[in-house]
């Protein structure tokens, strides 16, 4: 009993889950202050909002599971690529692309919604190829490549939504059509869901992003593909060393990668209640995935919820309109996020805090034990690499 | 005044889990040199991290002339004249070597530096402690045994009275360490103290007037040097007998296994080619060992044998088939085993946990996955029986994360899985660097034990004593061309270590000839 609980607290996951609910914790204090300061009377009320309005209903709740399933495939996008040692900035752009490839098999192609969904695959796996291919031939910066292939799909999408008028809605040209006037069969099912809820916005869309994220869960942890990709990102001079094709790996991991994205896109936009603005800034549905997967450390199953959490205090900060500005819920939202990126620092903290206590005890333990025999067999290989990993540090 | 100048009285350091030091006491005389003895993780770094105050230690005292102190940072060592040359040069590599002497203690006038005075003193240190230097020469085109050189400079520089070599012999040629030998005794001769860290026995009875040990954080005793024997000293270290010369059967070499023709590798790091055109080959039951200085081409050519570098000419071949372009997975499944130099950067995925890491080279076979997905239940079976077999130790067993091992072990965890892999051609580059007396020991029974089941052996090798009794045959290398080739019985140190400086060197005529003699 002892043992496990030891075992527990003691495991990685432990600390990566304390550190995140730590920085939620820390951002939901700071957005109250802010709350407090712009508006004391009413602090209270808007924090309320935050914290219980997306459960208030089903109707809420639906919107919540709405927003949240193409939030995990865009934070499945970026927490596949961190596992595989690559930092995939461009999910907006694949996300974007997705949405396009969608659009045009639904509007134009008339495919049914799961084709139209493969298409969405197809489009974010292209634009994720190229970031993917100067990487491994010409060991160009993924992060710079994916950035500019945002704005390069952001650009291409709304040219060529502009030269396809029967794309676009007839009475305000700046979006598309509505999918139920232009082709019912390529809205995603609903299953009775919206009736269940009282909401247009329920679909089966959660239910298939979570499946997703569960499918890549299983090829990250139990494939010899995903053992391959993983060495290549914590290692790749051992996996070349292990006969791994670590170009091949790059490749494929950001195609992946990107068409997870596309899915995203897929999703969002045939559900029937969305239309594709054709405006000049990125979506930030694509940047929101990565916050939503640092605060899972990239655990594909940890980035259902905690894109379900994201989606929730969004909603909750829809809610507190009038008596707050929605800008406030924004920069609410981005604190949150902003010190999610210090999960990690915080994840350190934690486990020096955790580690520390046992090693007091310890130190104890052996200060206490007769210099003698029970001294014998302290010095473990193990704890001596600790420690000049410790030397390394204060260097 | 005490006889001693650095007194550190019964020392413990404790880490988490832990006594790092356990009552030490270390007595530095005026004058001698005091070395101090252990296998790695016995404590000797941690003993001088205490005096250099980069740990404060749980108990005990310090003091320095007769003095109590308490050294809180390594700026308070040097104030007390402390100085130490460490394993890893720590010199600015472009900067000259007057330069490099005077960095940290510059003399100037109001900020305008006095390069002269400098120099005159330097010129003058040199001179009076036979440490030859050009003041001028920038450090990357030196010898190590000039930087060397340099490191102990810095420190007289400083006046400093108290001198901790650490590890110094590891990157030096045979002549080399002599002459690092004769300098140490002229510094004492001039009243300097000096601390001799080191783990190698014939360097300690050669130089050191006494030694203290230590083992497992514990204090083992001091003894005199002249009332002592190798044999001795290594008993107290590790505590049981070492054997220092190795069992060897005789084997007699088979067929080739492996062979080299005109192999030309270029360089990454210069316009030069690192391997110029070697030929070589490596049969059957036979220990074929390169010996050569750090960076003379030896490791570019392991890896274009092992298939991580391209070759530009030439052509390899593995039991007549040839492997000259095959892919890495494609020498792997043909019989080559690799240990790599750098078991961190090439050896071991660390975030992976050991089971993972010991099917490194082998989780794509059947055995270990069905469909794509990993038969985990027979990779841990596997593991845990490598584990058992090989004797690697580690906190969690099979799901230990490799990084938290120590140095040994993952090493052990490398020899495991690729002498497992029952290859035809083992090649190892460097296999012990870095480890204690058990695990060098450990892993020669190793690389014999291939032998004698009638497979090739390549092993690379800085360490001559490991040369000369691990191998069959010798081939040093020198500026990316096999320069010798020895049979180990009837060759010295000596003569091998001039061809490793490149003070001599065979045509490729008799070379030939040296080998034809050796294989009949």
């Amino acid at each position: 009993m002892m043992t496990k609980f030891k075992k527990f607290v003691q495991s990685p996951g432990l600390s990566s889950f304390l550190a995140s609910v730590a920085s939620i914790g820390i951002g939901l204090i700071f957005g109250y202050l802010l709350l407090a300061f712009l508006n004391p009377s009413m602090s209270f009320y808007g924090l309320g909002k935050i914290l219980f309005a997306g459960a208030s209903s089903a109707e809420k709740f639906s919107k919540v599971l709405y927003q949240a399933a193409p939030l995990i495939m865009t934070g499945l996008a970026v927490g596949f690529a961190f596992k595989t040692g690559l930092f995939n900035i461009g999910a907006s752009g694949q996300y974007t692309m997705g949405a396009f490839f969608a659009l045009y098999a639904g509007i134009i192609l008339k495919m049914p919604w799961w084709t139209a969904l493969l298409a969405a695959m197809l489009g974010g796996m292209i634009w994720g190829a190229f970031p993917g291919v100067c990487k491994a031939l010409f060991n160009v910066n993924e992060v710079i490549t994916s950035i500019m292939f945002n704005w390069i799909g952001l650009f291409v999408v709304n040219l060529s939504m502009s030269n396809i008028p029967q794309m676009l809605d007839r009475i305000s040209a700046n979006r598309t059509v509505n999918l139920a006037a232009a082709n019912k069969s390529a809205i995603i099912p609903k299953w009775g869901l919206d009736k269940l809820f009282g909401s247009p916005y329920m679909n089966i869309s959660i239910l298939i992003t979570a499946s997703v994220a569960v499918i890549i869960f299983i090829v990250l942890n139990k494939t010899t593909f995903g053992y391959e990709l993983k060495a290549c990102g914590y290692n790749r001079n051992a996996s070349i060393y292990a006969g791994i094709n670590a170009k091949r790996n790059i490749v494929l991991s950001m195609v992946i990668s990107g068409g997870l994205a596309g899915i995203g896109g897929g999703i969002y936009y045939l559900s029937g209640t969305a239309q594709f603005l054709v405006i000049k800034s990125l979506l930030n549905m694509g940047f929101n995935g990565i916050p939503v997967a640092l605060l899972a450390t990239s655990n594909p199953v940890g980035i259902i919820f905690s894109s379900l959490f994201i989606s929730y205090i969004q909603v909750g900060g829809e809610a507190m309109q009038p008596q707050f500005s929605p800008e406030i819920i924004n920069i609410i939202i981005s604190v949150i996020i902003y010190l999610s990126a210090f999960s990690m620092l915080l994840k350190g903290l934690i486990n020096r805090i955790l580690t520390h206590q046992n090693a007091r005890r310890e130190k104890e333990r052996v200060l206490h034990s007769s210099a003698g025999n029970s001294g014998e067999g302290i010095v473990t290989d193990a704890a001596i690499s600790n420690k000049s990993e410790s030397e390394g540090v204060t260097k | 005044m005490s006889d001693y100048v650095v007194e550190m009285l019964n020392i413990t350091k404790i880490f988490p889990g832990i006594k790092a030091n356990d009552d030490i006491t270390l007595q530095l005389k005026k004058g001698e040199v005091h070395a101090l003895l252990g296998e790695n993780g016995a404590g000797k770094s941690t003993l001088m991290s205490v005096l250099f105050g980069l740990y404060q230690p749980e108990q005990g005292t310090i003091k320095i002339n007769g003095k109590p102190v308490k050294i809180n940072n390594p700026n308070d060592a040097n104030a007390l004249n402390i100085g130490m040359v460490h394993q890893h040069f720590m010199l600015v590599e472009v900067f000259s070597v007057l330069d490099n002497i005077i960095l940290g203690v510059e003399p100037n006038t109001a900020g305008v530096l006095k390069r002269k005075e400098a120099r005159e003193k330097i010129v003058d240190l040199s001179k009076r402690y036979g440490l030859s230097v050009e003041p001028d020469a920038i450090i990357e085109d030196i010898s190590v045994g000039m930087q060397q050189r340099v490191e102990i400079l810095k420190m007289l520089y400083k006046n400093n009275e108290i001198l901790i070599f650490d590890e110094p012999t590891a990157v030096l040629t045979p002549q080399e360490i002599k002459e690092l030998m004769q300098i140490m005794r002229d510094l004492t001769a001039e009243g300097k103290s000096i601390l001799f860290i080191t783990h190698k026995l014939n360097e300690i009875i050669e130089v050191a007037d006494r030694c203290t040990v230590l083992r497992k954080g514990k204090y083992v005793g001091t003894v005199d040097v002249a009332d002592t024997t190798r044999e001795e000293l290594s008993r107290m270290m590790v505590g049981r007998d070492i054997h220092f010369t190795i069992d060897k059967k005789d084997v007699t070499p088979g067929k080739v296994v492996f062979t080299a023709e005109n192999v030309t590798v270029p360089s990454k790091h210069h316009k030069n080619n690192a391997v110029k055109g070697i030929s070589f080959d490596v049969r059957a039951g036979e220990i074929v060992c390169l010996a050569g200085i750090e960076g003379n081409g030896q490791s570019e050519l392991v890896y274009a044998l092992t298939g991580i570098e391209k070759v530009s000419s030439g052509k390899m071949t593995l039991e007549g088939m040839d492997i000259t372009k095959a892919s890495i997975r494609k020498r792997s499944k043909l019989g080559i085993s690799h240990i790599p130099e750098d078991r961190h950067k090439y050896g071991l995925v660390l975030e992976y946990s050991l089971a993972n890491n010991l099917v490194l080279q082998r989780y794509w076979e059947p055995e270990f996955q069905n469909a794509g997905f990993i038969r985990t239940a027979k990779v841990l079976d596997y593991a845990n029986l490598l584990i058992k077999q090989y004797d690697v130790r580690s906190g969690q067993g099979a799901a230990t994360i490799v990084r938290s091992m120590s140095g040994g072990n993952q090493q052990k965890a490398i020899i495991a899985r690729e002498i497992d892999k029952n290859p035809e051609l083992l090649v190892a580059i460097q296999p012990t660097r870095g480890l204690d007396v058990g695990a060098i020991e450990y892993i020669h029974s190793q690389l014999i034990a291939q032998r004698d089941s009638g497979k090739a052996v390549l092993l690379v090798s800085l360490e001559l004593d490991e040369v000369m009794n691990v191998s069959d045959r010798i081939l040093v290398m020198y500026e990316g061309e096999i320069v010798g080739e020895f049979d180990p019985q009837t060759t010295t140190v000596e003569e091998i270590g001039l061809y490793m400086a490149g003070a001599k060197r065979n045509t490729p005529r008799t070379i030939t000839a040296v080998s034809a003699t050796l294989k009949k």
